[in-house]
């Protein structure tokens, strides 16, 4: 059970590091602009904007942290 | 299409050459104080199971649709890019330690030599096994860029080719200078593979999704030029904060003392 728990801590280190919120504030994103796309056209700036904003927020967060 | 495999090799190389620099410096380290035989045997094992690594899984990659494979990479390739990038404007702007190569070397050496000799068929283990854990965990990441740009762009022989030629060269300079490298600007190159991380894993996860950027890959460079702009405006801001907090600091241990 600890090899499976470390194994899986490994991988969720690897990618998505030490702010969860900016991957599952990605996936959100995603979502929110494929469920776009099939009402409005030109959906591609909302992970655009989601993606700024989310790192400036990751940033914010952690310098108040420091 | 020029522009996306440019920034492909371009994106590989950096990535091989940031990791290799790092794998590079504990090589160094455990080879003069352990010697060199378990060191390399470690390094080479190392490097070849993260070459089966690629070979394996490229192709099983490439079989999936490309819109799902898109999608799935892109967003991994995104969040893994966001990560880079944090970290490198963190550190560009004062809140995060660089990475100190010298300090870094030292520390693994004297780690090195404080360890007992297990030496086992002719083989000293423990030189084998950081060698073989150092080099595999800097170049797992590579590996990942690697497989993920090379598969969603279909030129998986050109991403290995850039990151190839940063291995190739940053082990040529090494063993000519004999010292870890110090010179290289590895926060620099760590900010620009952020950067080139998630250009191609925004555009690739928004693609994948159906939506069509305008200017079809041409935008890709638009991207780039706009995540470049706000990091280098995020890193300004941050070194503003980092300054006056210090300022704010020392004004009021002035007060105390």
């Amino acid at each position: 059970m600890t090899s499976v728990k470390n194994f899986l801590r490994f991988w969720y280190d690897f990618i998505v590091g030490d702010d969860w919120i900016v991957a599952a504030g990605v996936v959100v994103a995603l979502a929110v602009s494929a469920a776009l796309a099939r009402r409005v056209l030109h959906a591609w700036w909302v992970m655009l904007v989601a993606v700024v904003v989310l790192l400036a927020a990751s940033l914010w967060r952690e310098t108040r942290r420091s | 299409m020029m522009t996306s495999m440019v920034m492909l090799i371009l994106a590989a190389f950096l990535a091989s050459a940031v990791e290799a620099v790092e794998a590079f410096t504990l090589v160094l380290a455990v080879g003069v104080t352990r010697g060199w035989r378990s060191t390399l045997i470690g390094a080479g094992t190392a490097t070849l199971t993260l070459a089966a690594v690629i070979a394996a899984f490229g192709p099983a990659l490439s079989l999936m649709p490309i819109d799902a494979l898109r999608v799935m990479v892109g967003t991994l390739l995104l969040i893994f890019g966001l990560q880079w990038l944090r970290k490198a404007i963190l550190r560009a702007g004062g809140y995060k330690a660089l990475r100190d190569e010298d300090a870094y070397y030292l520390a693994e050496r004297a780690a090195a030599r404080a360890a007992g000799l297990t030496r086992r068929a002719g083989m000293d283990w423990y030189a084998f096994t950081l060698a073989f854990k150092g080099v595999f965990l800097e170049g797992l990441e590579v590996a990942f860029i690697v497989l993920t740009f090379g598969t969603s762009q279909g030129s998986l022989p050109l991403a290995v080719l850039g990151a190839g030629i940063a291995l190739v060269l940053v082990v040529i300079v090494g063993v000519l200078v004999h010292e870890p490298l110090r010179r290289v600007p590895e926060n620099t190159m760590k900010f620009a593979v952020g950067v080139m991380l998630a250009t191609f894993g925004l555009f690739w996860s928004v693609e994948g999704t159906g939506i069509a950027w305008p200017g079809a890959d041409g935008a890709l460079l638009g991207i780039l030029v706009v995540l470049t702009l706000v990091s280098l405006g995020l890193v300004a801001v941050l070194r503003w904060r980092h300054a006056r907090h210090a300022l704010h600091t020392a004004s009021t241990a002035g007060m105390g003392a």
